[in-house]
């Protein structure tokens, strides 16, 4: 077998090749809202990630037309309703299969998947690994309660081991996915984690998430009041969160919680990972935060520090490197097969295809 | 050199069989190609098996390439073999038996080793007791004498006996005429970067055909004048090939992209294959990670306004269920072709079948009814693919088209079509709103039909004004927002259904020569070829026999029950166990008699013939219309 050098673009907006508005219009939360009523349970974390990206989209200055929002199944795939874009609610975990044609084939639009823990990672666990190994220029937003919430309170495969539900009367004895760990796994070029209620910090990871060209995957924190309700509390609470979320900056040193408990993120002295010391212990060996190296290995450290007790659990972008995109890279095979050909095929170059090279006539 | 007698013949049915490694496939494609170049009609049909390199030696290993060729139309690949080339005793076990009394059997002695006899199960060679006393034999030294012809040429043994297939190519392209040059470019074309099993290629189909020239063993050559053919230029495609090109040609007269998502699957992996190589043609390809994927790539695309495609075999079918369950819900285009095999599971992945009809009709939860139709031949593969296309974006649906195993692999000649006289493939994309809000504001409603064609607009991304949702929950009519409410539910579902019953199709066409037959054979699909010749013999032996051939199987053309009503007896044969009379019967209360074989073969026309028969003698006004 034989291989070909791939080309390696430049560094490109995610959003590029989708059209801006035109000067002087500007649009509002409003343009963004569909006249759908919202049917989420009261007190569901979607409403906050709703109101932060219909708050958000607009700033993007780019038409609502071409953005295009692509769901699954599960209260989080419900999103796409309540954007005024174009959208599609599909079927149970195949939004990143179908998203990926729709990329593949539209560079002019932004692609959106809104999908839940169950939908991404249990029966649709095949296409997000694979959008995200392509590195489809897609924005993924998986919102993470680790139940399911609309088939009413099953484990999913992000609830904790123990976990008692409906259909885990003894405890649930599956291993759980830590989502970023797989996506770190799945070769994603960009990975990071927010929180519902944090809509500072949720709208500056999505606009980091828009602006990367390729597979963004966005994990959120997210509260399911009726089945899971507050199995994020402790990070929510002030003082317990403060103490726990490791709010990660690029080029910043890992160092967090309140000034009578400051801790740090220190190369860990048991093996190849990272480890949670006191400030005080760690001198200058507090590790400084690289979302650019290419080597994923630091993300996937930071990544195991979070554990279903979140003790310490970081926020914000893992990793945010160049890759080509999938879909960059299919239309320009298209574009080049067709530079080489001397342009768009004719009729008679189709003729010459039918035709082929052994032909013969009869008179 | 002797001087050899001629005889004309007017059809030749010859089969290639070796082992897998043996280039059977190669050989059987070249002999094809002169066949082909000097004018004869020709039909083909390669065989082989699911494994890529089975155990040397055995019958598991056994790949064949049956050619039938005539100077008069061909309708099949023949039903028996006039001539069998064997390689190996392995070939000659698997295939012997297909051959009539006084055949040609042509073996390579070489291979006839204890060894390879007792590999099958012979414990004495058939080329030295009387087993094979009703053929002509022919036991040739095939492996020794290429190894002699090429020993200039410095190869090792082996690389010099893998050119036995060229040096049998060389004999048998005397023996039947054939013009060599083709074969002469194609050998210099395929081993241009390694000129010395080139170099080695040509001699060893030289040295075959020289071989005959000189031998005593054949005295006898044969000739097969060219057929008539209707004027015009020809070659000589697949049904895989031109299944392809009948995609691109879509796509090329509506001017939209096509999108295939695929995962690979014999036997329907040579469409994705060609369709890789014309991104000239804006083709975009994805190998998808599953077959849901494929299927999911390519109603994402259709979404985006490109021409969604997706190919597969019946497993493959099964596993997209659920998106295209979901297209019909959507309502937009979408094109699905099953390359059908042999089933259930994994069944007999290399050979063919018609058994995934009532997948394609019903395997989706709901009511979700999706048109269906099936190309009869290699050629008409080309055709049919076009009008998949035209269905499903004329009418926004997903189109399921039934090729199978034997029209995928089979090969004829090919009139190529005036690009001019391709169907058109108009589409038109919704631009601006199609209704006005209660408060006077223009609006989109993505759900108000055509009233012709009740198709929805097709209103893609990035058309400002027509922003919309859509999904797979149930829809209002007109509007499409999600709707539980009973009757629309109930309206919904009635209006999917009409949409599909309403789409124009030809009305079946019955050729009924003398007018005044009691029998009609009716087909689908693939066994159009044998049946047409199945019902040529009968009329020849004075049968009055009315055949016709379905390509629409939903909705069925609105004459059928009108044909079917016509006629005492109506024949389906098919190779299922009577799908396609299940549905007839259903349908339109008229008692059918199946002939159903499921044997992983095409249906062959003697047996069909015999069906033909039973029936009329069954029924004595047939006789009497002797």
């Amino acid at each position: 077998m034989t291989t070909v050098d791939m080309p390696t673009p430049a560094h490109r907006s995610g959003l590029e090749g989708v059209p801006a508005v035109g000067d002087g219009v500007t649009q509002t939360k409003k343009d963004f809202t569909s006249g759908s009523e919202v049917r989420w349970c009261p007190g569901c974390g979607d409403y906050a990630i709703l109101a932060a990206i219909q708050g958000f989209m607009p700033e993007l200055g780019i038409r609502r037309e071409n953005v295009v929002c692509i769901s699954g199944i599960g209260c989080a795939a419900r999103f796409p309703y309540y954007l005024d874009t174009y959208g599609m609610h599909s079927i149970h975990g195949r939004a990143p299969a179908i998203a990926t044609g729709l990329a593949a084939s539209r560079p002019d639009l932004h692609v959106l998947v809104a999908t839940g823990d169950g939908d991404a990672l249990s029966i649709g666990g095949n296409h997000l690994v694979h959008a995200l190994r392509r590195n489809v220029n897609l924005t993924i937003l998986l919102f993470n309660n680790r139940i399911y919430g609309l088939t009413k309170g099953q484990y999913s495969p992000t609830s904790e081991v123990g976990k008692v539900t409906k259909s885990t009367p003894a405890g649930s004895v599956d291993a759980p996915f830590n989502p970023v760990s797989l996506a770190l796994g799945a070769e994603a070029t960009f990975v990071a984690r927010t929180l519902d209620s944090d809509r500072k910090h949720l709208t500056s990871v999505l606009r980091a998430a828009v602006e990367h060209r390729g597979a963004s995957l966005v994990e959120i924190y997210q509260n399911c009041p009726i089945f899971n309700d507050d199995a994020y509390q402790v990070l929510k609470d002030r003082e317990a969160g403060e103490a726990r979320l490791i709010r990660m900056e690029h080029g910043e040193p890992l160092v967090f919680g309140p000034e009578s408990d400051r801790r740090a993120v220190v190369p860990s002295s048991r093996g190849a990972g990272v480890e949670v010391v006191a400030a005080a212990d760690a001198a200058d060996r507090a590790v400084v935060h690289d979302v650019h190296t290419e080597d994923p290995t630091l993300a996937f450290a930071l990544s195991r520090l979070d554990d279903p007790q979140m003790a310490h659990v970081p926020i914000g972008v893992f990793r945010d490197v160049d890759r080509p995109a999938y879909d960059d890279l299919v239309r320009d095979q298209v574009t080049a097969a067709r530079e080489a050909a001397g342009g768009p095929a004719t009729d008679g170059d189709l003729a010459d295809l039918l035709a082929g090279n052994d032909t013969w006539s009869i008179a | 050199m002797t001087t050899k007698s001629v005889q004309r013949l007017d059809r030749v049915v010859i089969r290639f069989a070796g082992d897998s490694g043996d280039g059977m496939q190669l050989t059987g494609d070249r002999f094809t190609a002169e066949t082909a170049a000097l004018g004869n009609d020709l039909a083909t049909f390669p065989s082989f098996p699911a494994e890529i390199r089975a155990p040397a030696g055995t019958l598991a290993g056994v790949s064949s390439f049956q050619l039938h060729f005539a100077d008069h139309d061909v309708l099949t690949p023949g039903d028996q073999p006039d001539v069998l080339v064997a390689m190996n005793p392995a070939a000659l076990r698997a295939n012997v038996g297909d051959l009539p009394r006084g055949g040609v059997v042509i073996v390579d002695s070489d291979s006839f080793s204890k060894r390879n006899l007792a590999k099958v199960g012979y414990t004495t060679s058939p080329l030295e007791d009387d087993s094979l006393s009703s053929f002509q034999v022919h036991d040739l030294p095939l492996t020794s004498m290429t190894a002699k012809a090429l020993e200039e040429f410095g190869l090792s043994r082996k690389d010099a006996e893998r050119s036995k297939n060229m040096f049998a190519l060389g004999l048998l392209s005397w023996l039947y005429d054939r013009p060599t040059e083709g074969t002469e470019r194609f050998v210099r074309a395929k081993f241009a970067s390694k000129p010395d099993i080139l170099e080695a290629n040509l001699a060893a189909f030289r040295a075959g055909w020289a071989f005959g020239e000189t031998t005593e063993a054949f005295a006898v050559r044969y000739e097969v004048a060219p057929a008539e053919h209707e004027p015009g230029t020809y070659r000589n495609v697949t049904g895989n090939v031109a299944l392809a090109y009948g995609l691109v040609a879509a796509a090329h007269r509506s001017g939209l992209g096509l999108l295939l998502g695929s995962y690979p699957i014999t036997p329907a992996s040579d469409i994705l294959h060609t369709l890789s190589g014309l991104k000239r043609f804006g083709i975009t390809t994805i190998q998808a990670e599953d077959e849901i994927a494929g299927v999911g790539a390519a109603l994402g695309a259709a979404f985006g306004g490109s021409i969604g495609v997706t190919t597969t075999s019946g497993p493959g079918l099964a596993l997209k269920s659920e998106t295209i369950s979901l297209a019909v819900s959507l309502e937009l285009p979408l094109v699905v072709i099953d390359v059908q095999r042999g089933g259930p599971s994994t069944g007999l992945p290399t050979k063919t079948e018609q058994a995934d009809l009532l997948q394609a009709m019903f395997g989706r939860n709901g009511e979700s009814p999706v048109p269906v139709i099936a190309p009869s031949s290699p050629v008409d593969c080309f055709a049919t693919a076009m009008e998949a296309v035209r269905i499903a974006t004329t009418y926004r649906t997903p189109v399921l088209l039934l090729s199978d195993g034997y029209l995928a692999n089979g090969s004829e000649p090919w009139r190529l079509p005036s690009v001019d006289d391709l169907p058109a493939m108009d589409v038109d994309f919704a631009t601006v709103p199609n209704a006005t809000s209660d408060d006077g504001t223009p609006a989109f409603r993505p759900y108000l039909r055509d009233p012709d064609t009740l198709a929805r607009p097709w209103a893609v991304p990035g058309t400002p004004g027509l922003e919309h949702r859509i999904g797979g929950l149930e829809k209002a009519d007109v509007t499409g927002e999600i709707s539980y409410d009973p009757d629309n539910h109930e309206t919904m579902v009635r209006l999917r259904a009409s949409r599909i019953d309403g789409i124009e199709v030809p009305p079946l066409e019955v050729e009924d020569p003398d007018g005044g037959a009691q029998v009609l054979v009716l087909g689908w699909g693939s066994t159009y070829g044998p049946i047409a010749a199945a019902v040529r013999t009968a009329r020849a032996a004075g049968l009055s026999v009315a055949r016709a051939h379905l390509r629409h199987l939903n909705p069925l053309p609105q004459n059928t029950g009108d044909v079917l009503r016509r006629y005492e007896r109506v024949l389906v044969p098919e190779m299922n166990s009577g799908q396609l009379a299940l549905l007839l019967r259903a349908r339109y209360l008229i008692d059918i008699t199946g002939y159903n074989r499921v044997r992983g073969m095409p249906l062959g026309a003697a047996e069909i013939d015999e069906a033909i028969r039973k029936l009329a003698q069954e029924d004595s006004t047939v006789e009497g219309q002797r």
